[in-house]
């Protein structure tokens, strides 16, 4: 199984859809997704799509903590459709105060 | 001015060599164990006899290794061998190392390369991830160390440096704490289910949790089955340590993803969030290892005559009553606990240590005390650990007992052992104790007086021993459930079940156990020093007569939260206790009080009564010991507190001393009144009408706080 990640825009919104397996092996990937949506003008959200995330590892839980850092603290950071598994581990980390759990992408 | 040079690649960042199919080049040396490097991961690791060692890899919860390479020879200075090793999946590695001691080994050498070995600066173990899940017996390589990651979004926490003065500490177990059903949490037993009982612990008042140990350990060191009750019997404290930089995965309810450090730092930011400082109980007087019968886990067979005591024949000492004895003067142990605790202080933000068995740290490399112990030393003038509190239980199952004399350099507190003792035999009635509770009310200036009185850590209870409640249930001990014969756990407890032993309906004697319970609590909140609760007394847990329930994973070691409305009227006196300690720092200085009047207030700073005022009885037969404390209160004025202590079986009138002019003795507690009148809130307390006599009841405790009327 393999990972992909993909970035798009919509006004000040920037959209990252992460599909398959985020393991180690494809942390990188999703931090340079993260590095090109901080990079490529003013945004008021980042929203990612986790739809499709079928498994996300500790690599990725500290790929939201770079998203984080990154960002700076006026971004939002939106997190739709997280598997229990991811929000329960986002929540007992105590990384839950840093994003928000959406059932929906904003529009 | 910046550079205009961006260093792009580092030229140590290309690998060498190939050993065994992976790209390495020659390590670091320091620091030792395993450090993310730019594009591999540098392991060190010394030995000071070993001839060769190899790093050993596994894929996550393999059997078999993936991989083993050896050290070439050339990258290996002095007894440290290090590699960086490129190309690695870091989440998905397990390592240890494979060491060969000589060919003709010294007495005390147990090299053995049949064994793989953890790594004994592993900052994350993985093998007992989820507490309790039976282990692979056959896993040969069962402790496994971990690569971790230092990137936790502390969101500008930092340790808190509360004036040590100001410390309630309250003792707790991480797993015990949470894990009865009647919690409530969502995680039991874990340190995301202590996060969510801040509230209460706020409530309480307390502002330093010290909890027993949370280094990586195995529950099921010594685990049976107790053939009389069909218990599972677990290594439930944890006072054997597997992994001294690693936090207990098992205590983490995300320890099955590997996330316990993450997961041990929320709490500490959470807590620090919550003005409540984190005390760790660390021990270093042994290890997991134990005696020649133990198993192999790292030091054994890394370097046996480095890291233990051993005699001229190369056996164990065992002042530590474990097996073994961790040799923590000799210069390279000592650099590993110092690391250790630098570790946990930066990387942690933990506030300060209680070391189990303290007494070891200051034992020579052939165990005799010493007057100059380096490590210490070394703790006590720490950069890093410079905020630290650093509390010695100063004893050892040696015999050497340090209450009073443990190497301290102006810097070290102690669990004073003797203010416990005394407290006890106090408020059983025994004869001969009032000078002696006089001397523990004061900050134990026979035992302190050149240092702080902050050196005494006070505690009437603590988890190795009887809890409060049954302190006043039971003459003996009870702990058949242990399956050692009760033959285990302390015989002179200073207990008195106060007429009955273990439970009973008997209303006077329910009555009065209740009261003593609040004799000892008020009594360790008005005494100078730094007081420490055990926690579930303030709501009057009980483990049914068993004073070393070391080993019960059950509710018999589990907090029941139920406690809170049965006993509801104990928990709401001590938080009002804890209030009225926090509103008066008379009773929480640095000095010890002298009898002089220290503050211009016209007063001693402390003053001695009896029946008839300025009168005490010393005699031996005394049971009554009053005193005042005067000085200087927060908000500029002068504070006067009286308090009086009885545990003689008749209620005494006692003379209060006169107050300056204009005010009035007001009444904060009465252990003899009935809830609600036995306690009252500070700063609102009622004024007693009798200004010159008042009672105290038969075993009871009162006391008194000098304010002007209608202030």
């Amino acid at each position: 199984m393999g990972f992909s990640a993909t970035l798009s825009r919509n006004g000040r919104i920037a959209l990252i859809t992460l599909e398959g397996e985020l393991d180690a092996l494809h942390a990188d990937d999703f931090r340079n997704r993260v590095e090109q949506a901080a990079n490529g003008g003013q945004i008021d959200q980042l929203v990612l799509d986790m739809t499709d995330l079928t498994y996300m590892s500790s690599a990725g839980m500290r790929g939201l903590v770079f998203a984080r850092q990154k960002m700076g603290e006026d971004i939002r950071i939106v997190l739709v459709r997280a598997s229990d598994s991811v929000e329960q581990t986002i929540r007992l980390v105590g990384f839950h105060q840093s994003v928000v759990f959406s059932d929906e992408v904003p529009g | 001015m910046t550079s205009p040079l961006v260093l792009r690649d580092r030229i140590d960042s290309f690998p060498t060599d190939q050993v065994a199919g992976y790209n390495v080049r020659p390590g670091r040396t320091f620091p030792f164990g395993a450090t993310l490097v730019p594009g591999g991961v540098n392991f060190s690791i010394f030995s000071s006899g070993a001839e060769a060692v190899s790093l050993v890899l596994f894929r996550r919860d393999e059997k078999t290794p993936v991989a083993e390479l050896p050290f070439p020879d050339e990258y290996r200075i002095g007894g440290v061998w290090a590699m960086t090793v490129f190309g690695l999946d870091f989440e998905d590695i397990e390592y240890g190392y494979r060491v060969f001691g000589p060919a003709e080994p010294e007495p005390g050498d147990r090299y053995d390369a049949g064994q793989i070995l953890a790594d004994p600066y592993a900052k994350a173990m993985s093998g007992r991830n989820v507490w309790g899940v039976p282990p692979d017996w056959n896993d040969p390589y069962p402790y496994r160390s971990r690569l971790t990651f230092d990137d936790f979004d502390w969101d500008g926490d930092r340790p808190l440096r509360i004036p040590p003065e100001d410390l309630v500490i309250y003792e707790t177990h991480v797993r015990g704490f949470t894990r009865h059903s009647s919690s409530g949490v969502s995680q039991p037993g874990t340190y995301a289910g202590l996060v969510e009982k801040i509230p209460y612990l706020r409530e309480l008042g307390v502002n330093c949790v010290e909890l027993m140990p949370v280094f990586e350990f195995d529950e099921f060191e010594n685990s049976r089955i107790n053939e009389a009750t069909g218990e599972q019997l677990f290594n439930y404290w944890g006072y054997s340590t597997v992994g001294f930089f690693a936090p207990k995965a098992g205590y983490a309810a995300t320890g099955r993803y590997g996330m316990q450090r993450d997961e041990f730092k929320n709490m500490v930011k959470e807590l620090h969030r919550a003005g409540i400082q984190v005390v760790l109980d660390v021990v270093f007087n042994h290890t997991a290892e134990g005696n020649e019968n133990g198993p192999t886990i790292h030091f054994r067979g890394l370097d046996n005559r480095t890291y233990y005591m051993l005699t001229p024949e190369g056996y164990y000492y065992n002042f530590s009553g474990t097996g073994n004895t961790f040799n923590c003067n000799n210069p390279v142990v000592r650099d590993y606990v110092h690391w250790c605790l630098r570790y946990w202080a930066s990387e942690y933000h933990v506030d300060g240590f209680r070391f189990d068995l303290a007494a070891i740290l200051a034992r020579g490399l052939d165990g005799a005390p010493m007057q100059n112990p380096p490590l210490p030393e070394a703790l006590a003038y720490d950069p890093l650990l410079r905020d630290c509190l650093l509390i010695a239980e100063a004893w050892d199952a040696g015999g050497l007992y340090q209450v009073g004399s443990f190497p301290n350099y102006f810097r070290w507190s102690e669990w004073n052992g003797k203010y416990r003792d005394t407290v006890r035999r106090f408020l059983k009635g025994d004869a001969g104790t009032a000078g002696d509770l006089a001397t523990r009310l004061v900050g134990s200036p026979d035992l302190y007086k050149h240092r702080s009185a902050l050196a005494s850590v006070n505690f009437i209870t603590c988890h190795d021993g009887f809890t409060l409640a049954d302190l006043v249930s039971y003459n003996d001990k009870h702990n058949e459930a242990n399956d050692e014969d009760n033959r285990d756990g302390a015989n002179d407890n200073n207990s008195w079940n106060c007429g009955v032993e273990g439970p009973t309906d008997d209303e006077g004697v329910r009555r009065l156990r209740l009261r003593q319970m609040k004799n000892a609590l008020l009594l360790l909140l008005v005494s100078q020093g730094i007081p420490m609760i055990l926690s579930g007394d303030e709501v009057g847990r009980s483990q049914q007569g068993n004073n070393n329930a070391y080993n019960h994973d059950t509710p018999l070691s589990w907090f029941d939260w139920s406690l809170q409305e049965g006993n509801g009227d104990l928990l709401r006196f001590v938080s009002r206790c804890i209030e009225f300690r926090m509103a008066h720092t008379i009773l929480r200085g640095h000095h010890h009080p002298t009898g002089d009047d220290q503050y211009g207030c016209g007063y001693p700073d402390v003053s001695w009564h009896g029946v008839n005022a300025w009168q005490p009885d010393w005699s031996e037969t005394s049971r009554l010991v009053c005193l005042m404390r005067s000085g200087a209160a927060a908000n500029g004025g002068t504070d006067h507190i009286y308090v009086a202590a009885n545990a003689h079986w008749d209620d005494h009138d006692v003379e209060l001393p006169v107050l300056p002019d204009g005010m009035r003795w007001h009444l904060f507690a009465d252990t003899s009144a009935q809830t609600p009148a036995d306690v009252h809130d500070p700063g609102a307390e009622p004024v007693l009408t009798n200004q010159q006599w008042t009672t105290v009841g038969a075993r009871s405790a009162l006391v008194l706080v000098g304010r002007f009327s209608g202030v």
